[in-house]
């Protein structure tokens, strides 16, 4: 039966709608912002790329403006001392001069080839430095052996001015610092014979300073490296000197950072993503060489910075897609609401209308949608089905009426048919049984017999035309006009006359009866009989010969005012027995439409004929049940059976 | 408590240390501890991380000598430093301190640390050079005299005559492309110029010892007369070394952080990395060939005076028994 209308679904119509246009949404918001993510970032980092080589050139320029600035006097002095070795005091005064001019010098030196300066000394190298902020002749702490230290060797070997990698001078400077180192020669003909060099020492913290002014972002910082890839100058003044691109590539186990590394001492210009290890976190170098000192500068700049705007672009975008997403849910659920709640109604109304209530009217939702169409089928429906049953609920009244009006017609009908059995106990002359199975709907069959005198039996078997009441009530007419009649004639043909002219009277139903109608003369045997148009009833005589009365001609009762009927006689003898039935018995049918017929008939009377006339009846109408098996009975099966005993006492 | 294990571990450490202190505090009243003073003959590095870790572990003390290890360097030779009287004992090249004993300063031999030669010459594939014969007519940066004596007679050999050029404290000229070849030791300069952006297969490295020119090297020395004067000191300080050493190739780690606080301590432009590879190349030419500190073999003590001799370095070979301290 149907279920409760509050039984839900589980995943309903609103559900299913929200994830599938939810699930497509995100989807395309996902895939666009992360389009759009990406092209933004590459964007950002082509224009990034662009600023950091912008800002790198800007600040190697002006870097080199001021090394270029310290490299100027010593040229100057190297030109100089070529050409004219000075006495020591003017060096000394020479050397203390450019210090004072050049504030971005911490120390100068003036060092000569042993002997080169004069043949009485064999190493001259004066050295100043700012002590104090005063230049200061100070001692270098290797007047006996400079000519190993790389800013003398180098730039003597390489004939070139050299910028030194980073070193600490612990005697004369005591700091880290970059020496750059100007050679110089005399020449003699076409040979220059090398004499020595002029250095300027540049503090790396001064250089630290300068290069702490490029900066990029917020944490985004510079650094340089050396030649050999050495921090000259680094945040971290850990790293200065000591480390270089490499060891700390070599450190971490990053081929990587080596390969940038290399890029950056072969003087390249680039820009590149560092491992994560050198910031902790992701991060772009960008890098570009300082032809100067033949040095490389770099911008280190992290990548969240780089990203910052974009990070929070997406995070507002991320916002505004959750809100969108909110608002699509909200209005998904309140359109999926707007289609379900009018079909959960209905559904409970379908729900009702399925338990039998057809009194709750459908709610009518929706004007012009496809739930208002199915909400007034819904109703239409539920109005024809009320209809329906209002109909039906007449008809079965009506049917149980007719029905309960057949039931007492066969009531009326099996009232007037005499059902005492032995009728007449204390007479032994004859022993009577009949019996009647009525069909489905009330048939038109009857028996009746009585005494009409002292020694005269009175029986008869008819069958009304048609069925039901009318049938049962001229059943009635007939059998009480039979009874009349036989009180005041005792002869068959003339009360079958009688009752014939009293059943044409007012007949306008047009019925009409079969009879056989005898009378017995028990006393002598003598049988009376008549027929009216009935099929003619059996003889067992004593020995169980079976055989068929002749009957006269004669025809139906109630529809020939002036029918003339006869009367026959034969005699009965002791033993015999005659039995009447209905045409009911032979036509009955089987499931096949095969007629029961007479010969089968006379095949159970033959079986039977030795049978007291109860056991009879009862074979015949077992023989005739059998026989339709589950075939409706279309009639009324009637048999009436008389064995004629004699007079004489047993 | 899982913590109780390793605590009572930790105190039974700390009581054996204070144990062992107390023991070194009795032996140190019952003898006073003899002084002594070590210079290494070059800077703080990781070639000389075994007598760092000796007398930072307290080796010395324990042999009851009161160590102390003077800065090295370029200003500062062993030679001079033990002729002045500064220091006691030095290290020593082999061939350094036989030409030192040939010219007047009786060293003698403590202790043979590195028994191989770790000395090459060192080429870029991109100037041509895959043999030492394409050195001809090339500059090439050498150290002192008895650091030329393997390079000089390996490019005799091969018939190269080159441009001498010298060769400062660092590979910087190389680098800058002012010399063809430099020399180099294989744990430091080597790895110098891998740090320096070079990658190995840009490079031509000849090594001495692979061409028969393995000349010991690093060795302990102390002059004869404190040889003769205080054997049981001389004796005392090559073993605490040698102890120094196998607990810096067990300990590396620790080794290296003892060689890098001498090391900032002389502001020098070298990192811990540089140190690790160092020490990994002391540790393989220390110890590949057979055990620490073996005695000084006499072949590779001739075939080192002979090359002096051949290169005019010294005019007589130094009697090895008398060279050699302690020849059992």
């Amino acid at each position: 039966m149907a279920t409760g209308a509050d039984v839900r679904p589980r995943r309903g119509l609103a559900f299913k709608l929200a994830v599938c246009i939810l699930t497509g949404a995100t989807a395309i918001f996902a895939a666009t912002f992360a389009y759009y993510y990406h092209s933004s970032k590459e964007m950002l980092l082509r224009s990034v790329r662009e600023n950091a080589r912008n800002l790198l050139r800007g600040s190697v320029a002006r870097l080199e403006i001021h090394l270029s600035g310290v490299e100027r006097i010593p040229r100057y002095l190297a030109g100089e001392l070529g050409r004219r070795t000075p006495d020591p005091a003017e060096l000394e005064r020479s050397l203390a001069e450019f210090l004072a001019a050049s504030p971005d010098v911490y120390g100068t030196a003036a060092a000569y080839a042993p002997g080169a300066f004069s043949p009485e000394r064999q190493r001259f190298a004066p050295y100043f430095c700012r002590k104090d902020n005063q230049a200061a002749r100070v001692p270098l702490g290797y007047e006996d052996r400079y000519e190993l230290e790389n800013w003398y060797l180098v730039p003597k070997e390489l004939g070139r001015p050299v910028w030194s990698e980073p070193y600490f001078d612990e005697a004369g400077g005591d700091i880290v610092m970059t020496t750059y180192s100007v050679p110089f020669f005399r020449t003699e003909g076409s040979r220059r014979v090398f004499l020595g060099v002029v250095t300027a020492d540049v503090s790396l913290d001064w250089l630290r300073r300068q290069v702490a002014r490029v900066a990029m972002f917020h944490s985004g910082y510079a650094f340089l490296v050396s030649g050999n890839g050495v921090y000259v100058s680094h945040p971290d003044n850990r790293l200065i000197m000591r480390e270089s691109v490499f060891s700390l590539a070599e450190q971490a186990g990053s081929p990587e950072l080596r390969a940038i590394g290399r890029r950056m001492v072969r003087g390249e210009e680039g820009f590149a993503r560092l491992p994560d290890f050198v910031l902790g976190k992701p991060a772009w170098l960008a890098f570009a060489p300082m032809a100067v000192a033949g040095w490389s500068m770099g911008v280190i700049v992290p990548e969240d910075e780089l990203f910052a705007d974009l990070a929070r672009l997406g995070r507002e975008v991320g916002l505004l897609g959750a809100g969108g997403f909110l608002v699509l849910l909200a209005v998904i659920t309140a359109i999926a609401a707007s289609i379900t709640r009018p079909l959960s109604r209905l559904a409970a109304t379908a729900a009702k209308i399925a338990r039998g209530d057809l009194d709750t009217p459908v709610p009518v939702a929706g004007a012009g949608d496809e739930v208002g169409l199915l909400s007034r089928s819904l109703e239409r429906m539920r109005l024809a089905l009320k209809d329906y049953i209002a109909d039906l609920t007449a008809t079965t009244k009506a049917k149980e009426r007719l029905e309960s009006e057949l039931k007492i017609a066969r009531n009326i009908q099996m009232s007037f048919l005499p059902k005492r059995f032995p009728p007449f106990p204390e007479i032994t002359a004859f022993e009577l049984h009949a019996d009647l199975t009525p069909a489905r709907e009330v048939g038109g069959d009857l028996y009746d017999f009585f005494l009409v005198g002292p020694d005269r039996l009175l029986f008869l078997v008819g069958d009304v035309s048609g069925k039901g009441v009318p049938a049962a009530l001229f059943m009635a007419v007939a059998k009480t006009l039979v009874k009349g009649i036989a009180e005041q004639e005792s002869d068959p043909a003339e009360i079958l006359a009688k009752v014939n002219r009293e059943l044409c009277v007012d007949n306008e139903s047009l019925l009409f009866v079969t009879m056989f109608l005898a009378i017995l003369d028990f006393s002598t045997g003598e049988l009376a009989f008549s027929n009216a148009g009935h099929n003619p009833p059996a003889r067992i005589a004593p020995d169980g010969t079976v055989s068929w009365l002749a009957l006269p001609r004669g025809v139906f009762l109630g529809i020939m005012e002036d029918a003339v009927y006869r009367t026959q006689r034969v005699p009965l003898a002791p033993g015999e027995k005659l039995l009447a039935f209905t045409d009911g018995v032979t036509e009955a049918m089987n499931p096949d439409d095969e007629l029961f017929g007479a010969k089968r008939l006379r095949d159970v009377l033959a079986k039977g004929a030795a049978f007291p006339p109860e056991l009879l009846d009862a074979a015949i109408m077992e023989a005739v049940r059998a026989f339709a098996g589950d075939a409706e009975q279309a009639d009324d099966i009637t048999v009436l059976t008389i064995l004629y005993r004699g007079t004489q006492k047993p | 408590m899982p913590y109780d294990a390793p605590r009572q571990f930790h105190a039974l450490a700390g009581l054996t240390t204070a144990l062992a202190v107390l023991l070194f505090c009795a032996q140190a009243l019952a003898a006073p501890l003899k002084k002594a003073v070590l210079i290494p003959q070059w800077e703080p590095q990781a070639q000389f991380a075994g007598y760092y870790v000796a007398l930072a572990k307290g080796f010395y003390a324990a042999e009851g000598v009161d160590m102390r290890i003077l800065r090295g360097g370029p200003g500062s030779p062993p030679s001079v430093e033990l002729r002045q009287g500064r220091a006691q004992f030095g290290t020593f090249f082999l061939p350094t301190a036989i030409r030192e004993r040939a010219n007047g300063l009786p060293l003698v031999n403590l202790a043979q640390f590195v028994p191989h030669s770790n000395q090459l010459l060192i080429a870029r594939k991109a100037d041509g050079i895959a043999s030492p014969a394409d050195l001809d007519g090339r500059r090439v940066s050498f150290w002192g005299p008895e650091f030329r004596l393997a390079p000089e007679a390996l490019l005799a050999r091969h018939g190269a005559r080159v441009a001498e050029i010298p060769q400062g404290y660092t590979v910087d000229l190389f680098l800058r492309g002012g010399v063809a070849a430099c020399s180099a030791m294989r744990y430091n300069e080597y790895h110098a110029i891998i740090n320096a952006g070079l990658d190995p297969d840009e490079l031509t490295v000849f090594a001495m010892a692979e061409h028969g020119l393995d000349l010991p090297e690093d060795g302990l020395y102390a002059l004869e007369d404190l040889w003769r004067s205080d054997p049981d000191l001389c004796r005392a300080v090559a073993r605490a070394s040698v102890q120094g050493w196998r607990y810096a190739f067990d300990h590396p780690d620790e080794a290296l952080s003892i060689v890098m606080s001498h090391v900032s301590a002389a502001h020098l432009p070298t990192n811990r990395m540089h140190q690790q590879w160092m020490l990994a190349q002391l540790r393989q030419a220390m110890t590949a060939g057979g055990p620490l500190a073996a005695p000084l073999d006499r072949a590779g003590y001739e075939a080192a005076a002979a090359a002096l001799a051949q290169a005019g370095l010294i005019a007589a070979t130094p009697d090895f028994e008398a060279f050699h301290g302690d020849r059992r």
